[in-house]
């Protein structure tokens, strides 16, 4: 959907004559490319215009590396500026001094907090914490029974609260009952509210004001636009936030609400939520969403996605047949079926970098998803020996295949063509098995399972 | 889902109409009941020609009127914020590259997004350019026509008639969090007002507590809920639910769905066969298929609405959550690239705030000027 931001500034320095050294002018000119990459990553307006200023300056002075076009000087001096600014390093939670340690959880309705509450708690356990879960919310319609619900599936005991209770005081006797029963961890899920409700807001305030709160995390949407500032902003000045954490980054957000919300607080984004399983709940990783704001592809997810859904005993037999030239048709449709698993073709292509200028080209293939499931359904179509040996399927069998299979003699010779052509270039890369392997183990992040 | 033809009607005759005071909850039944008779719903498409001549005269009133109904809950979005309203083009003598840049800051921090936003003053200037036009006022009329232009589309939207004698089928649909839910509680009212029998179909049996959610908002509309226990296959659901409506001749039937990011290939699989089981079980159903959308979304909705277009053909769009400062400009993108009418927009949790789309005051909102903030997130 968007185009990669190196792709561009290669571009702006390609358009100068004499192929682009850093000036003042050219600059300009890729500031504008990065400044629109921003934008469409849901930074906010004042955000990317104070930050792109910034770069330009940085830009302006720095020394021209050989090794590296104009270009990509600026993305390094652009990603490290943006990993600078969402911070090196992850800042963990603070729980320490008198205890019962308290979290609150807050911020707008829909933005996730329940189910964030229910991670950290499970998380905290895990730690070997005793974590106490407190609803207060009473205002949407079965948000305590879902925190109860989530609390039994975690394991984790439930402050039991009822909707005709005051939200300041469930805190309250929430905190005596912790101390009483040796919880040593309160996590807080409030009632989504609009930093506008006076009321609501000041409701938070009685909160902190009753109870002494060691970590105030404010929960957003990692999918929100232009307002994510105003809203953070208005919590902080109210709350004064110690930390955020960004919700829904599964997904294929940009996740530029992240970066203004660190500039304009000015506080840490501690977590981020990955996906709907409890488990679902990572610690934030700077460089990742710097570079998925950049639009520079995001090799690390489309890897982890790759893990998830690739069986590791059939990639290894795979690699076993493709090293000894084995590779049948059936093997072909196992391949098929796996990328299909990962997601739509285009989803996929998109996390790519450099993909978009390939998309470019006048007569670029697009990606198709019924080719792939033609492909399938003539693969389907073969007998299991024509599958094992491709060489016996002749005329008439590929009359029959096409048949069989609902398209024409000319599609199933292509999927034969393309076959044949896979494995002629298999045939070359044979001796370097290490291409195709890919032997490195990586964790499977739990959000990619459902 | 009555509203959106009462504007129809209401306008031609007389245009005013129903700016006149704020809407009670009463007249609000009483209109949409008498509307409701010739049992067709549909949205309003004001023709984009004849829009554009009333809009000038309009312009005054539709953005009091905007203000009027959202009174209550933005004006202490305002006094919070320390905002100011200020109409940009109020006060300007003439049209200069200033007035493009804090166009630019206006229609972007609003959300729609660099593309469209580029592509909408590139249309201006050239505008401004060739009529030779120096008046602020002109240049707020011909913005406002480009945009009504992407909002409706080069047709205009398909209307929509409740199927005789069997039940109108509504499939709710969206990411999570967006509230469909509760605009689910807000549509059954609406119908309810119209008296029209409602069923409500608890097709979420994935989030925890989601069916006790939708049960107490079937208890506060006093509507029958249809659901089983949590984890059940939300097809299964929908086939109950349909053989009652259709045995017990509901008039409409309101689905609500799990919410699911759109970049999930297996839930959106899952939500093609709960159509795909609706479609067996009761011919042309779902007749609606409304997708929610969070006002506060930014250029991740237009991802969103693709996805679920593709999988499952959104034909209409609620937008959420308009009662806190965000402009929800991201649905003049959605419009723009999918062509898909916005029937409602939600301004608040209360049952009642649940109002139809008006695409005059809906543009007249997004040039709220909101430049004291500017500053203010200013590192």
């Amino acid at each position: 959907m968007f185009e990669n931001l190196t792709d561009r500034l290669e571009g702006v320095f390609k358009k100068l004559r004499g192929h682009g050294i850093l000036t003042e002018e050219n600059i300009k000119d890729a500031m504008r490319e990065v400044r629109m990459a921003l934008l469409e990553a849901d930074v906010n307006y004042q955000v990317a215009k104070s930050f792109v200023d910034t770069v330009a300056e940085k830009a302006i002075g720095a020394e021209v590396s050989k090794k590296l076009s104009p270009g990509q000087q600026v993305i390094k001096i652009v990603h490290e500026e943006l990993v600078a600014l969402l911070g090196d390093n992850a800042e963990p939670l603070k729980l320490d001094g008198p205890q019962p340690a308290v979290v609150m959880l807050a911020g707008l309705q829909g933005s996730g907090k329940t189910t964030t509450a229910a991670k950290l708690a499970a998380q905290l356990k895990q730690q070997g914490r005793r974590p106490y879960l407190v609803p207060a919310d009473v205002y949407r319609p079965a948000a305590i029974e879902q925190l109860q619900i989530l609390g039994e599936r975690i394991g984790v005991a439930v402050h039991p609260a009822t909707t005709e209770e005051n939200p300041v005081d469930i805190c309250q006797a929430a905190f005596q009952e912790a101390r009483l029963n040796r919880y040593d961890t309160l996590i807080i899920d409030t009632a989504g509210r609009l930093h506008v409700d006076d009321q609501l807001m000041s409701e938070l305030e009685r909160i902190q004001a009753t109870i002494a709160i060691h970590e105030i995390l404010f929960v957003a949407d990692s999918m929100t636009g232009q307002d994510a500032v105003t809203v953070a902003d208005a919590f902080n000045a109210r709350l004064e936030i110690s930390g955020v954490i960004l919700s829904k980054m599964e997904g294929d957000a940009r996740g530029g609400a992240a970066l203004s919300i660190k500039r304009v607080t000015g506080k840490p984004i501690k977590f981020v939520g990955v996906g709907e399983s409890l488990d679902a709940l990572e610690v934030f990783h700077p460089d990742r969403v710097a570079s998925r704001i950049l639009g520079m592809g995001d090799v690390l997810t489309l890897i982890e996605k790759a893990e998830a859904v690739v069986d590791k005993q059939k990639a290894d037999d795979i690699a076993r047949k493709l090293k000894r030239s084995e590779f049948t048709l059936e093997d072909f449709l196992d391949q098929i079926q796996q990328i299909k698993k990962m997601g739509s073709l285009e989803q996929i292509l998109g996390m790519v970098p450099g993909i978009n200028k390939l998309k470019q080209l006048k007569d670029a293939p697009q990606p198709d998803e019924r080719e792939l499931k033609k492909t399938e359904a003539i693969i389907y179509s073969m007998t299991p020996s024509e599958r094992r040996n491709h060489r016996i399927i002749n005329a008439s069998r590929r009359q029959r295949i096409a048949t069989g299979s609902g398209t024409g003699v000319a599609d199933v010779n292509r999927v034969l063509n393309n076959y044949g052509a896979m494995l002629k270039m298999l045939k070359k890369m044979r001796g370097k098995p290490s291409m195709i392997s890919g032997k490195k183990r990586r964790k499977i992040p739990k959000g990619m399972r459902r | 889902m009555l509203g959106w033809f009462r504007q129809k009607r209401a306008k031609p005759s007389s245009p005013e109409a129903p700016e006149q005071a704020p809407e009670t909850p009463a007249a609000d039944a009483e209109r949409a009941n008498e509307d409701n008779d010739d049992g067709r719903v549909g949205q309003s498409p004001p023709s984009t020609k004849g829009h554009n001549r009333q809009t000038k005269q309009e312009s005054a009133p539709a953005a009091q009127s905007f203000f009027g109904r959202l009174a209550t809950r933005l004006s202490r979005t305002r006094e919070a914020l320390g905002r100011r309203i200020d109409d940009l083009f109020h006060g300007r003598k003439e049209i200069d590259a200033d007035l493009f840049d804090e166009l630019e800051e206006i229609l972007i921090t609003a959300d729609l997004g660099i593309g469209t936003t580029t592509d909408l003053l590139e249309h201006a200037r050239s505008c401004v350019k060739r009529d030779k036009l120096s008046d602020p006022q002109a240049l707020k009329a011909l913005l406002k026509e480009e945009l009504i232009h992407y909002l409706n589309g080069p047709r205009p939207h398909e209307e929509l008639t409740l199927p005789e004698g069997s039940p109108f089928v509504v499939m709710v649909v969206g990411v999570n969090g967006v509230g469909k839910t509760t605009t689910i509680g807000k549509i059954a009212k609406k119908f309810q007002q119209s008296s029209r029998s409602v069923l409500l179909v608890a097709a979420d049996t994935f989030r925890a507590a989601a069916v006790s959610q939708l049960r107490i908002w079937g208890e506060r509309n006093k509507v029958r809920v249809i659901a089983q226990q949590e984890g059940a296959d939300p097809s299964s659901v929908v086939f109950d639910a349909l053989t009652v409506a259709k045995k017990e001749h509901y008039d409409v039937v309101l689905v609500d769905t799990a919410g699911r990011l759109h970049t999930k290939v297996n839930l959106m699989e899952e939500l093609k066969k709960t159509k795909r089981v609706m479609a067996k079980q009761l011919d042309g159903a779902p007749h609606e298929i409304l997708l929610v959308i969070d006002a506060t979304t930014g250029q991740n909705g237009i991802s969103q609405a693709k996805l679920f277009h593709e999988a499952v053909g959104v034909t209409g769009i609620a937008l959420t959550k308009l009662d806190g400062t965000a402009r929800g400009g991201i649905v003049v993108n959605i419009a723009r690239e999918l062509h898909l009418p916005i029937r409602f927009i939600g301004v608040g949790e209360q049952i009642d705030d649940l109002r139809d789309f008006d695409p005059d005051e809906f543009i007249e909102a997004l040039f709220v000027d909101h430049n004291t903030n500017g500053g203010r997130s200013k590192p």
